[in-house]
Order: C-alpha cells, then sequence, then structure tokens
C-alpha cells in the first residue's frame, strides 16, 4: 500500500507541474504568444470571447502573476479549460468531451492487444531461443523504430487504397450513418477502427515482444523452472510458471510506454483523419487554436497518469512483495 | 574490441549509422536539384520515378531525392544534439542521485519521476506551438528541447546501476583518500558506467529522430525548412497514400530512412546489451547451425547454450 501511496503522491505533483507548466508557458516564452492569439482574436470574436481570453492569457489585467494562477486553477477545478479560438464559441472543454470516447476506445483495445500478444510472442521467442522467431525480431525493430504515422501511411496504401479492405479515414461514414446504438451504426465503427488499431498494434507491440523474451530467457535459467522441468511437469505449466515471473518487468515497463503509445495513437488518428484527440490536435496547430491545445495536453496528461495507476495496481496484485511491505 | 565486431547486430548496426551520418554531411552537397524548386508549373500530379529525378517528384514537381538528401541533414543534426545533451543531464542528474543520497537522492529522482510520466509529444507540441513557426527555431534550439523531455530514462537507469557502485570498496577507498565527492562521480564512477551511458545515448537519440519528424509531420515545426519529417507532412497533406495512384515514392524514402536509421541504433543497443549480457545472444545459433552441432533442439534449461565458432577457435 506503501508503494501505492507514493505512486499517488507522484501522480499529483505531475499533475501540477503540467498545470503550472501550462499557465506559464505563454507568459514566458519569446514573442508574447499570447499577444498573437488575441491578435487573431478581436479580428474574428464577440468582445466577450477577448475578454475571456484576456484573462486566460493575462493580457491587459490588473491583477498579478499569482492572482491570475489561482483564478486559472479555480477555473480548471470548475472544469473550466477556455475558449476554442476556432470554433467559438465551442469551449474546449466540450470539444475534447466530443473526442475523447474515439481516442480512448481506439487506444486502449489497441494497447491490450498489443500487450497480451506481445506477451505471448516474446514468450514463444525466448523458449525457442534459435528458432525462425529470432529472425522476426530485426523486423519488429524497424516497425519499432519507424514512426507511427509511418505505419500508418503504408497500411493506409495497401489495405485501403490498394486493396480497398477497410476504409482510408474517419471513426464512421458520416455521410449514411447516425449515431446510435444501432448495429449497423457499431459494425461500421468496428470496420473504420480496424486500420488504425492495426498500425497501433503493429508498431507498439515490439517493445513488449523484446521487453518479455529477453526477462523470459533469465527467467528460464532459474532454479525453480529447472526445479520444475526436473519433477516431470507438462512443458506448458513449466512455461507458465517461468512466463508469470517474467511478466512483472513487463508491467511496471507499462508506465513507460503508455506515454510513447498514446503520442503514437495521436500521430495514427491524424494519419486516418479519425475524430478522436489526435485529429483536433492537429486541426488545432494547423489554425493556432492555442486553447486548445493547451487543454489537450493537460487532459492527455491525466489520462496517461491514471493509465499509469492502473497499472500500479495491477503490479500491486500480481506482486505480493509490494503488498507485504506495509 | 574485436569481440564487439563479431556480433552481427552490432556490425549491421554500425554499418547503417555511419551510412546515415555520411549522408548528413555530404547529402545536401550532391543533392541533384534545388529541394524547392519546381520543375513545371504546369502540371499539377506528382510525377513517378524517371531518369531526371530518380525518386520522382512532389505534387509541385519538386524532387523527392533532392528534398531526401537535404532534409537528412538537420534530421540528424537534431537528433544528435538531443542525444548528446539529454545523455548529459541523464548522467548529472543519474549519477548525482545515486551517489549523493538523502534528500538531494528524493529531489532529483522525483524531478526524474515527473519527466517520465509528463506526456512528452503534448508538452512539445504546446512549447513549439507557442513559440511560433514565425519564430523559427534553429536545429541546435529545437535538440535541446527534445532533451529536455527525454533525459529522464536515462538518469533513471544511471542512478539504480550508481547505487550499486556505492557500496563496493574502490568508492570506500577514494573517499578515505580524501577525494572531493564530484572527481569520485566523474573519475571513479562514471567510467564504470560506459555501456549504460552509451545505450543511454543512442536510446535518446532514437527517441530525438522519432519525436523531431513527428513534430515536423504535424507541420508545428516550419513547414518550409526541409527534414523527412516536413516530407511527410507534405505528402499527407497531398494525400499521397490516398490517392488512385499511390505515390509511393513520395512517403516511402522519408519513412523507410527514419525507421532505417532508428533501426541501426537500435541494433547497435542491442549489440551492446548482448554483450553486458551474453544470455541474451543469439548470434550465430540459428536453428540449422545448432542441429548440425549437435545441440538439442529442445531447450536445456539451467543451461545456455554456446557454439564455439571455428574462427572463434
Amino acid at each position: 500500500m506503501r508503494l501505492i501511496l507514493r505512486r499517488i503522491a507522484l501522480y499529483v505533483v505531475t499533475a501540477v507541474v503540467a498545470i503550472t507548466i501550462n499557465f506559464f508557458l505563454p507568459r514566458l516564452l519569446p514573442g508574447n504568444p499570447a499577444l498573437a492569439v488575441l491578435g487573431k482574436a478581436q479580428s474574428a470574436e464577440s468582445p466577450q470571447a477577448v475578454a475571456a481570453l484576456e484573462v486566460q492569457y493575462g493580457v491587459q489585467t490588473k491583477t498579478g502573476e499569482w492572482g491570475q494562477y489561482v483564478q486559472y486553477w479555480v477555473h480548471l477545478l470548475h472544469g473550466n479549460l477556455g475558449t476554442s479560438l476556432n470554433a467559438y464559441p465551442a469551449s474546449v472543454g466540450s470539444l475534447i468531451r466530443a473526442a475523447l470516447p474515439w481516442t480512448l476506445g481506439l487506444v486502449g483495445t489497441a494497447t491490450v492487444i498489443s500487450f497480451v500478444l506481445g506477451t505471448l510472442i516474446g514468450v514463444a521467442a525466448a523458449w525457442r531461443r534459435g528458432s525462425w522467431l529470432d529472425n522476426v525480431l530485426p523486423v519488429m525493430t524497424f516497425f519499432q523504430a519507424a514512426p507511427y504515422f509511418f505505419v500508418a501511411i503504408l497500411a493506409v496504401a495497401l489495405f485501403a487504397t490498394k486493396l480497398g479492405w477497410f476504409p482510408a479515414s474517419q471513426g464512421y461514414d458520416t455521410a449514411t450513418l447516425n449515431p446510435g446504438f444501432t448495429w449497423a451504426f457499431i459494425a461500421n465503427v468496428l470496420d473504420h477502427a480496424v486500420l488504425p488499431a492495426l498500425t497501433i498494434v503493429l508498431a507498439s507491440a515490439a517493445g513488449w515482444i523484446l521487453g518479455m523474451r529477453n526477462m523470459m530467457i533469465t527467467t528460464i535459467d532459474e532454479d525453480y523452472v529447472l526445479l520444475a522441468q526436473a519433477e516431470g511437469l507438462p512443458r506448458r505449466k513449466v512455461i507458465g510458471y517461468a512466463a508469470r515471473n517474467a511478466l512483472l518487468p513487463n508491467v511496471s515497463g507499462f508506465s513507460l510506454a503508455i506515454g510513447f503509445i498514446v503520442s503514437g495513437a495521436l500521430l495514427t488518428e491524424i494519419v486516418f483523419s479519425y475524430p478522436g484527440i489526435g485529429y483536433l490536435l492537429f486541426n488545432s496547430i494547423g489554425s493556432d487554436d492555442y486553447p486548445v491545445l493547451q487543454g489537450i495536453f493537460l487532459i492527455i496528461t491525466i489520462a496517461v497518469l491514471l493509465a499509469n495507476l492502473l497499472a500500479d495496481f495491477t503490479y500491486a496484485l500480481l506482486d505480493p512483495r509490494t503488498r507485504q511491505e506495509a | 574490441m574485436r569481440r564487439l565486431l563479431r556480433s552481427p547486430k552490432i556490425v549491421t548496426g554500425l554499418c547503417l549509422t555511419v551510412a546515415f551520418l555520411i549522408l548528413a554531411i555530404v547529402g545536401p552537397l550532391v543533392a541533384p536539384y534545388n529541394p524547392n524548386s519546381s520543375a513545371s508549373t504546369t502540371i499539377g500530379i506528382a510525377q513517378p520515378p524517371s531518369a531526371a529525378h530518380l525518386l520522382g517528384t512532389t505534387q509541385t514537381q519538386q524532387d523527392v531525392l533532392s528534398q531526401l538528401l537535404a532534409g537528412g541533414r538537420s534530421t540528424i543534426l537534431v537528433s544528435l544534439v538531443a542525444g548528446v545533451a539529454a545523455t548529459v543531464l541523464a548522467v548529472g542528474f543519474g549519477v548525482a542521485a545515486g551517489y549523493l543520497g538523502g534528500w538531494a537522492d528524493d529531489l532529483l529522482s522525483m524531478l526524474a519521476n515527473i519527466f517520465l510520466v509528463l506526456p512528452a509529444l503534448p508538452l512539445l507540441i504546446v512549447i513549439f506551438g507557442l513559440l511560433g513557426r514565425s519564430n523559427n527555431p534553429n536545429d541546435l534550439l529545437i535538440g535541446f528541447i527534445i532533451a529536455v523531455t527525454g533525459w529522464a530514462f536515462g538518469a533513471r537507469q544511471l542512478r539504480a546501476e550508481t547505487l550499486t557502485m556505492r557500496a563496493r570498496d574502490f568508492i570506500d577507498s577514494a573517499k578515505i583518500i580524501g577525494e572531493r565527492s564530484w572527481r569520485i562521480m566523474v573519475f571513479e564512477i562514471l567510467p564504470n558506467l560506459v555501456p549504460i551511458v552509451a545505450t543511454s545515448f543512442l536510446f535518446t537519440v532514437i527517441y530525438g529522430v522519432g519525436t523531431f519528424t513527428a513534430l515536423s509531420f504535424l507541420g508545428v515545426i516550419n513547414t518550409s525548412q526541409w527534414s523527412w519529417g516536413t516530407m511527410l507532412y507534405w505528402a499527407q497533406n497531398a494525400q499521397a497514400a490516398q490517392d488512385v495512384h499511390i505515390q509511393w515514392w513520395w512517403f516511402l524514402p522519408p519513412g523507410l530512412a527514419v525507421g532505417l536509421f532508428g533501426t541501426g541504433l537500435a541494433l547497435l543497443n542491442f549489440g551492446i546489451d548482448e554483450y553486458v549480457n551474453p544470455r541474451l545472444r543469439t548470434a550465430g545459433i540459428t536453428g540449422r547451425r545448432a542441429r548440425k552441432a549437435g545441440l538439442p533442439r529442445r531447450p536445456q534449461h539451467g543451461l545456455t547454450p554456446v557454439l564455439r565458432s571455428p574462427e572463434a577457435a
């Protein structure tokens, strides 16, 4: 329990740091981006919106920096992330709320598939060291080193454009279908999700495979595995014993990987015009929509921290030593 | 050293890396065209490879090969700068935290852990977005900013290794002689960490390539300065993969270049890992050779199969 509490403390501090960075960055960077934003806003938007932005970026206000900082926190705690410059009068919160389910569904499913598949392949590669599986490793290395979005572009070119097996863009057929709990809609969403998910699995599985293989090779040489085999247990059982113990570092490695996977998934969405956070991010970059960019940074940070916490709980569940400590 | 060079992973990785370094140095000089100039203003579709344009052209009739050669330099420069800067930070934080211990360790480890869980790419997007494309940050600055988000993993590894070293006899004796802390860290501990520093450097260079390419692909860094990421940005903008006639010559070269450069560095990394931990090695023991040497097909527990190659004997 102490471990979990320490991790929670770390995540809270990290969240505070992220929020503080978010507040001070536009005020500290050269060229005063806040003024540029306002310059853009003044020509296009209502006086109220401009006033709200002035508060958010600390321009023409008599409140000191500290007062603004407190005010920023109050806004955040009320769930107010500001107003979009581009999709005025939509709030940043509403834009993110619309996009978030798509990303969560896609990244969540793909990450689970990739973790399970990668771990299993890693076990097999360690057990049959020297078999053809070892030759697959360099190929996997390439997929890991190549950017996610390049893998995505390849997937679009091959499976969507050339073979026509799957749709190349969007989250569902916007022209013919309305979102709802209908069979046709769900099937259509799944059809559109296959290629982006495949891309994320392909690009992220290599890490799990290599981690699991290397850990498994070390574990196989342990005495208890030797004993298990000397006792004449069926091979399947022996592998099970070894794999369960080799799995731990992979679970703790999860917290390192999740940030990379989420970032990669955002880029993948852009290639597929998938209506999630990544696509929103891309559009906001193109239109200099700073409030949305900053809101997305905060939301992703919170999501990554929560995923980390989940991994920590899993770790504590799997490893009795972490529970005994308290 | 010769044992290092016998590993096929090290050799392949070294060849790839050196080839790309040469490309970065001479690339812009040997580019057949100016990467910005259009060969024709009347044609509006990307042209497939031909004798005049070995890798074809973009939609605006710019030469893809020239862009690839010109873009390599900034891509590789940024990633190397990021790698060096991040490694310096990682060594500084990691060794100091591990050696000093106490509240200094708590503070430095906390900092490293924060940067470890903070999602780097969204943070960089906000930073570069606010910096503005008009501010046009140069390659060095871009590398440094990327490094700030990429040092934490190396620092954590180096800290753990320093911790195990702190209790060794030679450190105690250095303390008794009266060496200062910084001297012990730099001259006693650091030389023993070289393999870990090397892998951490390679790791951050890979991170740098990927991150810089991603940022350029997003268009958050100046899109008129050539890098492999900006090439992909323009290719994606023109829907080169979605077009009925897939313009593979446009998006394949820059993507392959990034992937192969990263693969080269990763292979070097694995090679060093295997050098340090021989159990991970597969080198040479393929199924056919194992059978020829009379090794059992099914793995034996408690044993690491080792083959003496004829050359080595």
